[in-house]
């Protein structure tokens, strides 16, 4: 375990050398990212600035489900890129190399790079989290403060989870598909607004199939110290958070199926 | 000009061959845009107050968003970026055409071949099932179609300045994503832009960008009505020559200086 943490960094270290060779297009890029997803809530802002609340939640309440679901999803973007890209890998036949290799195909594929640009996103989804606990005045205690940690690794959870999946598909298609991108970055728009606005069959799918809803809906709840107009009870919203830890386990062990299926397509 | 519209018909012909990968991509777009509608469809709910665009407005709004997503410029040409990174431009500069004339065509292929894959099939689904609505007159949808040809050549225009840029920062991603941030909410994208509040509004109107977005859809629909067509294809025109010209000395300085990577 020690010996795998330790490569574990090593590779991390390769790769944060490798991206800081283009360095002046790397602050851009990092620049850039945290300005689209700025001009992102910006964009949500004047909507808000126009419609005044969306079927009873205000700006700076739909900003901290905004800020847990972005700090979550640029936290596993950033780590779990080696899995974003994996259909390459298994299209190129290169994966053949990652088995022969005495360390778990997980641990070499999540230590492929550390997406450093996505710390422009990170960076926008604690700002927007941090002016909407001042705008709300919420009092934290240190309830709330584990609350809204283990939401946000929840969340890392459920995203890693669904890059792995994504991963796995790429065992059967050859080719990595952008539907995917629904569930990721669509998923990461879904859940920055409250549950409540959708309908039934959309709401279901995102609570009990992909829990996204746990990570930001339910947890925001109990912060905020509301009831669900929906009707799910006040101890859930607390450990609501745990459901993205069983989605990334759950994914482990589709992973590990489509491991013993895998056929290479090299020559 | 013969060399010019081979360019375009082999790139054309190249785009259409990734039919699989423009199934997945409708798939991921209608889910974007069901999103999209049911957040605007919560917000008329919560309100009373009269909008400056009827919700049946928003949704085609949204959905000719969804349909024509590929013509925007905002993602650099991959191969593009390969050619510069490889030292494989040089090739293009030994070509007999004009080289900003050649990378201009080359875009203007490359995204409206995609962008036609996809809307047609968007533009039967959201009109049959998901409330996109029809245009609102022949002389709108006249206007659109102008506006949509205005909207084309701005856009090569302004992808063209990001080619052209790649040749300073060779991985090009970062101001390609500055530009992403900047088309998409200034052009309405994001938010329609009647919705911004009316200080923005002046500045709205004097940048490009609404002529990618917003000025077609809204004459799509009648929100802008067709008689306004000339001054507003104008803007996108006037934007256009001006990126032109910026583009085309920003070619001759970069290739003055250009250092072929690789050995």
């Amino acid at each position: 375990m020690r010996n795998a943490l330790l490569l574990y960094l090593r590779y991390i270290a390769v790769s944060v050398r490798g991206q800081m060779q283009y360095r002046a297009s790397f602050v851009m890029l990092a620049a850039g990212y945290f300005l689209m997803t700025g001009l992102d809530f910006a964009a949500l802002w004047v909507l808000f600035d126009h419609f005044g609340s969306i079927q009873g939640w205000t700006l700076p309440e739909v900003a901290l489900l905004y800020g847990l679901v972005n700090i979550a999803f640029a936290l596993a973007e950033s780590t779990a890129r080696g899995f974003d890209t994996f259909g390459t890998w298994v299209k190129s036949g290169n994966f053949d190399r990652l088995l022969l290799r005495p360390r778990s195909t997980v641990l070499q594929l999540a230590g492929q790079e550390l997406h450093l640009l996505r710390i422009g996103r990170f960076l926008q989804g604690l700002a927007v989290l941090l002016w909407s606990q001042y705008a709300l005045e919420v009092a934290w205690t240190a309830a709330t403060a584990a609350l809204v940690l283990g939401a946000i690794l929840g969340g890392v959870g459920l995203f890693i989870g669904l890059f792995i999946l994504q991963a796995t598909l790429a065992f059967w298609t050859t080719e990595g598909l952008e539907i995917a991108n629904v569930l990721t970055n669509g998923g990461t728009e879904t859940a920055q607004y409250p549950l409540v606005i959708y309908p039934r069959w959309f709401r279901c799918f995102f609570t009990y199939v992909v829990p996204l809803a746990g990570i930001t809906y339910f947890p925001a709840l109990a912060i905020l110290n509301r009831a669900d107009p929906l009707g799910s009870a006040a101890w859930m919203h607390w450990l609501s958070p745990l459901a993205g830890m069983a989605f990334l386990l759950m994914s482990l062990r589709v992973w590990s199926f489509g491991v013993r299926h895998y056929r290479s397509t090299g020559s | 000009m013969k060399a010019y519209a081979a360019v375009i018909g082999a790139r054309f012909r190249m785009m259409l061959q990734y039919r699989a990968a423009a199934l997945a991509g409708l798939g991921t777009q209608v889910f974007w845009g069901l999103i999209r509608m049911m957040f605007f469809t919560a917000f008329y709910n919560s309100t009373t107050a009269p909008q400056p665009m009827s919700l049946t407005d928003v949704i085609t709004y949204i959905w000719l968003g969804q349909a024509l997503l590929g013509m925007l410029p905002w993602i650099i040409d991959r191969e593009m970026r390969e050619m510069i990174r490889s030292g494989a431009v040089a090739y293009e500069l030994v070509r007999p055409l004009d080289l900003y004339a050649f990378w201009f065509c080359r875009d203007l292929a490359r995204r409206t071949a995609p962008t036609l894959l996809r809307a047609v099939p968007m533009f039967v689904i959201a009109g049959l099932f998901l409330g996109l609505q029809p245009p609102a007159s022949w002389a709108s949808a006249g206007a659109w179609a102008l506006a949509t040809l205005g909207a084309l050549l701005l856009g090569a225009s302004i992808a063209n300045l990001l080619n052209t840029s790649m040749l300073w920062t060779v991985s090009g991603q970062g101001i390609s994503t500055l530009m992403v941030a900047a088309v998409a909410i200034f052009s309405g994208m994001y938010v329609p832009l009647p919705f911004f509040p009316d200080w923005a509004q002046t500045v709205l109107n004097i940048m490009p960008f609404r002529g990618l977005v917003d000025v077609p859809f809204r004459l799509y629909m009648g929100h802008i009505s067709p008689s306004e067509i000339i001054p507003l294809f104008a803007h996108q025109l006037a934007w256009t020559l001006f990126l032109i010209v910026l583009g085309r000395l920003l070619l001759a300085l970069g290739t003055r200086r250009l250092v072929i990577q690789g050995g």
